[in-house]
């Protein structure tokens, strides 16, 4: 794991190699290594310094999270910590100098090791990243990050990078003072590391001079007394105060920049550890690592089928979705083809993905001559024999039935026997569609979220009659275009459109009972998601709300749809032509010269009731009914895993991620608390909010 | 309980807060030493009969740190039996120095106090003591701090009142506050700063600009639109005001209080030690309070304070004859006034901060000094004094003349 070797200068070479792991990571048994290497290296006086390196492409990936689900009370994550604290607080204070000589990536912990050392070089290599990335995960940098960044380059600069988890390249690493100098090759890396040493025979870190000042101004100063209330404000306007882990940095950056670095590493395990041991963290880490892994790495997957070879993608339609599918495919490197009625709307297809591809350019992440390798690899047609020596046919016309019918049979004619058929419908049940194919079993769902090329999820909708051939080659398929797949069963709205949608009738069901549309909005906001419903409903368009409750009640009966947004979306599409943002006007004004705004006329249609609601009620109605219409949903199987519900409700409507997910939610309450809470806003909002029976006796659902 | 008799207010004019201002080389402890000195002379007093010197002062570091008000004692030469007290109770501390010696004569702790204040606020910055509501953000976050500029617009916002409502109430405060000097109604209790020379270094107050107008205020960009929008505070206000979806910002710096720089003194006492004293009582205290209202909004204080010293005293809104609100911000006015009920009128006759500023800790003595002197011009009876204060804090008193 951790390989010693002396030069001739006695210089200690301590490589790290985690043998067993993919990556350098930092585990128990590192820290322990780690810590006795240290003691084994300061102890021994004819050595006069060290250079901490990797025998990898990288130097340290982070931190284990392995390790860190592991802790399961707060003195053992004290314990661990401190001694990695120790080992890095011998180095600093040795008298020698040691040296972070980085092969490459160093991330989390492994930065924390480069920031414990008196000097940091790291390999050029434009891939490499740098950074503290812990916050995405709902932690912090607990192995001195959030004290010795600010010690290094100021409260300001570092809590950019501290609590947003910012990653640079080297380059960029160097300018933002992240690391000191930069070095062409290993061996270039290891000469200035050399050369650092012998310049520098006696050192040690600033804040352990006594008159050390925090660069750019103490935390107690004007500087600070602008700084610090303006991030906090900043985090707050970010996070609602959902998230533990930005607000911890904060303080302890607040805190612990005020004592000496050994008070402040205390201070600074302090907050980790409540964060370690915080349930939002463990549903974090659930979700955005594990799970996403999980699903990007095809758990999912039939073992049993063999990988597919896909030669060729047909895409049926070059509207918005089919454009975008097109680029995707052809930047994985695909050939796909592409077909639509007209050569101008195929034309306009094809120049969306230039247009993505122009951008991607100015921003410095394509060239024109990957931008033309790319385009190539698009073909359009207007005939649909073309749909010849497609392994893989994506339709993506309109939602009509009937045009589904033909679109189909006319590429089943000509694809090859083994082809598979995929609808990116979002709301045709699949089965009732694959009644249309010749081949249902090799007949599949693919709901691609637009626009395609920014939404990373895709979710993959088993038909009653859908093989595990088709499956397979849908997930090879998501996987090669470096999307991510969830695998759901057929049913109306499948999953995401399915509980989305009761977002968006929660907030139609608050205004019709007379609820301020700002509550309402504020509310939706404030419980993390992207936008509030009522804005959303104007994204998506009433009337399309409104065609599909009316389909839903045609095909289910009225019993099945909710009343409130019947009641609404046809007063506002029959009555008062306010469709959403298309039309200009529907919860929200468009002027054409500024911002929208909650329309006055709501006031009129749904005049205020004297006593609003408290706010927590509306945060709790519009986050809840999103949940228990998961819990149906496992309830009915159309989801089989909970990872899939808490993976597609984050990647794909952006259900707030502090949750962990849907069922991450569940969890977070505690499966009988939220029981309970379902059982009081039923009794005073009805029957949508009755508690799915799954919850009966659950305690947990992931255990 | 004892009935506590005012027997005099003095205040220093009030410099404009800024390194041209005429009181910027004047020290803080100078300024409280000038009122200190001067209600000593003008009342021929016996310093050794005053107990205590109360001053209010917020923003306590460096040259107004250490206890000013006793080093003020010492340094004006009261008598070393007088002891000195500092207390901090943000814009409310000049008032709260007054109702805190008031208690402390009813109750017989004190038998005669000098209470008033002292801000030097263009050599110590506001805010320049930092402090926990502020800066630490575990604080801040649990209790949705905002800075009182973005309350301000928060109450214009809830309240309706427009950027002409808010700049219309700043006029009439300039209109009313030149007047005044014209007129000289401030003349009784305004005590020139001099320097070692007998030169007079200020002697009324800077900050007014009497040609004032709507239409010139205009022009001005509102103050905390940047601090709101860009930094977040906005968001942070919303996120307790969850009705509101924009805030409005109208305020700036014609509309708000100006910094200043000053000091204020009043003496009160109970009538045994007053006639040792040979003094004669210009009012006494009627009732006073202190209340606190939800922190975030903050500047909301006023009303319930006026309503709660107006209960104590058995007294209703119609009973008062003239009424001092801090203008801290214009919208704090006009809320006060239609939560109050109060007859636009009576309230702040000569201006107020608006024009003529606001020094933190010496405001609240200020505002004593200044209805009592228009009361006596206008041979009316009772005032109240009520103040705006950081964290949702409101103070009033209200006074009779004798």
């Amino acid at each position: 794991m951790m390989k010693i070797n002396l030069d001739e200068n006695n210089i200690v070479i301590l490589t790290i190699d985690c043998e067993k792991k993919p990556m350098n990571v930092i585990d128990e048994e590192f820290v322990r290594t780690f810590h006795q290497k240290i003691e084994e290296i300061t102890s021994d006086d004819k050595n006069t310094g060290l250079i901490l390196t990797s025998a990898r492409d990288e130097f340290v990936a982070g931190g284990d999270l392995e390790m860190l689900r592991s802790i399961k009370s707060a003195e053992d994550c004290v314990q661990l910590t401190s001694l990695l604290h120790k080992s890095l607080r011998k180095i600093e204070t040795w008298g020698k100098p040691a040296v972070a000589a980085l092969t490459g990536t160093t991330l989390g912990g492994g930065y924390e090791l480069a920031l414990g050392c008196h000097h940091r070089i790291c390999i050029n290599k434009p891939k490499a990243k740098i950074g503290l990335p812990e916050v995405t995960l709902g932690l912090l940098p607990g192995g001195g990050g959030t004290q010795r960044l600010p010690r290094m380059i100021g409260l300001q600069n570092s809590l950019l990078y501290l609590t947003t988890g910012k990653q640079l390249d080297p380059q960029k690493a160097l300018e933002a003072g992240l690391i000191d100098a930069l070095a062409e090759n290993e061996g270039e890396l290891i000469n200035k590391a050399v050369e650092f040493i012998k310049s520098h025979p006696e050192i040690s870190q600033p804040w352990d001079d006594k008159k050390f000042k925090l660069p750019g101004g103490e935390v107690q100063s004007p500087r600070g007394y602008q700084v610090i209330p303006a991030s906090t404000a900043m985090m707050n306007e970010k996070t609602h105060g959902n998230y533990l882990a930005p607000r911890n940095i904060l303080c302890a950056v607040y805190e612990g920049c005020q004592v000496p670095i050994d008070q402040g590493l205390e201070i600074e395990l302090r907050y980790f550890t409540e964060l370690v041991l915080n349930q939002s963290t463990k549903n974090m880490i659930r979700t955005l690592f594990y799970s996403i892994n999980e699903c990007n790495k095809g758990e999912a997957r039939p073992k049993n089928v063999p990988e597919s070879k896909i030669g060729k993608v047909g895409i049926l339609g070059a509207g918005m979705m089919g454009s975008g599918i097109a680029y995707a495919t052809a930047m994985a490197g695909i050939p796909c083809v592409m077909k639509d009625i007209s050569q101008e709307t195929l034309d306009r297809g094809k120049a969306y993905s230039a247009k993505v591809l122009d951008k991607l350019i100015e921003r410095g992440r394509c060239t024109p001559e990957k931008k033309e390798q790319v385009l190539s690899l698009i073909s359009t047609t207007t005939d649909a024999s073309d749909m010849k020596g497609c392994d893989l046919v994506i339709e993506a016309v309109i939602e009509d039935r009937g045009l589904k019918a033909k679109v189909t049979a006319e590429s089943e004619a000509v694809m090859p026997e083994e082809g598979i058929f995929a609808s990116n419908t979002s709301t045709l049940p699949i089965t009732g569609l694959a009644t249309e194919s010749k081949r249902p079993e090799q007949f599949i769902g693919l709901h691609f979220f637009s626009p395609v090329d920014k939404m990373p999820l895709v979710e993959i909708i088993m038909g009653e009659k859908t093989q595990d051939k088709a499956l397979a080659m849908c997930i090879d398929y998501v996987r090669a275009i470096k999307k991510t797949p969830i695998v759901v069963n057929d049913g109306r709205g499948f999953y995401t459109s399915r509980v989305f949608t009761t977002y968006v009738s929660e907030g139609i069901n608050l205004i019709s009972e007379g609820v301020s549309p700002a509550l309402i909005e504020n509310a939706g906001k404030m419980i993390g998601m992207p936008v509030g419903p009522l804005a959303v409903a104007d994204e998506v368009s009433i009337d399309l709300i409104y065609h599909i409750i009316k389909q839903t009640m045609e095909d289910l009966g009225v019993e099945s749809v909710d009343k409130a947004t019947l009641d609404l979306s046809t007063r506002f599409v029959e009555e008062l032509g306010r469709l959403g943002r298309k039309a200009g006007k529907g919860f929200y004004e468009y002027p054409t010269d500024g911002k929208k705004f909650l329309s006055p006329e709501l006031g009129k249609l749904y005049p205020l009731n004297k006593i609003q609601p408290e706010l927590e009620e509306v945060k709790d109605r519009l986050l809840y009914i999103q949940s228990i219409e998961t819990l149906r949903c496992l309830e009915e199987n159309i989801l089989t895993t909970t990872r899939d519900a808490d993976v597609g409700s984050i990647m794909g409507w952006g259900f707030p991620a502090w949750t962990g997910g849907t069922i991450g939610f569940v969890e977070y309450i505690g499966p009988q608390n939220f029981k309970q809470r379902c059982l009081e806003l039923e009794k005073k909002f009805g029957k949508r909010f009755s508690p799915p029976k799954i919850l009966d006796g659950k305690e947990s659902f992931y255990n | 309980m004892k009935t506590v008799y005012i027997y005099d207010a003095v205040r220093t004019p009030r410099g404009r807060g800024k390194a041209d201002g005429k009181l910027h080389t004047v020290r803080p402890v100078h300024l409280a030493k000038t009122v200190l000195e001067s209600i000593q002379q003008r009342n021929n007093l016996d310093t050794s009969l005053v107990n205590d010197v109360i001053l209010g002062c917020v923003t306590q570091v460096g040259e107004q740190g250490g206890c000013i008000a006793k080093s003020a004692a010492l340094y004006a030469g009261y008598a070393d039996t007088t002891s000195g007290f500092t207390l901090n109770r943000f814009c409310g501390s000049g008032l709260e120095a007054i109702n805190q010696g008031a208690s402390s004569i009813m109750s017989g702790y004190f038998d005669m106090i000098v209470a008033g204040g002292v801000e030097a606020m263009s050599r110590i910055p506001i805010g320049s003591d930092g402090g926990a509501w502020m800066i630490d953000p575990d604080v801040a976050t649990k209790t949705h701090f905002v800075p009182q500029g973005i309350s301000a617009d928060l109450i214009a916002t809830l309240g309706g009142y427009s950027r002409t409502d808010v700049d219309s109430f700043a006029v009439e405060s300039q209109k009313k506050a030149t007047l005044a000097w014209e007129e000289k109604r401030f003349q009784k209790s305004i005590i020139p700063v001099i320097d070692q020379n007998g030169m007079t270094i200020l002697d009324r107050d800077e900050h007014i600009r009497p040609g004032t107008t709507v239409e010139s205020l205009s022009g001005l960009k509102p103050s905390f639109l940047e601090m709101g929008t860009k930094y977040g505070f906005d968001s942070v206000a919303i996120q307790k005001y969850p009705s509101v979806t924009e805030i409005n910002h109208i305020h700036h710096a014609g509309n708000s209080s100006g910094i200043v720089d000053g000091a204020s003194v009043v003496l009160l006492g109970n009538e045994e030690t007053g006639n040792k004293a040979g003094l004669k009582p210009r009012a006494k205290i009627r009732s006073f309070s202190m209340v606190s209202t939800e922190p975030t909004i903050m500047l909301t204080g006023p009303g319930p304070a006026t309503e709660k010293a107006l209960r104590a005293a058995g007294m209703n809104i119609g009973d008062i004859d003239l009424i001092e609100i801090n203008e801290a911000f214009a919208s704090v006015v006009l809320r006060f006034v239609d939560e109050v009920g109060a007859d636009m009128s009576k309230v702040n006759v000569n201006g107020g901060a608006i024009a003529m500023g606001h020094p933190l800790g010496a405001t609240g003595a200020m505002l004593l000094g200044t209805v009592l002197d228009e009361l006596e011009r206008q041979n009316k009876s009772t005032g109240l004094v009520t103040l705006c204060i950081g964290g949702g804090m409101g103070i009033a008193t209200i006074i009779e003349r004798v």
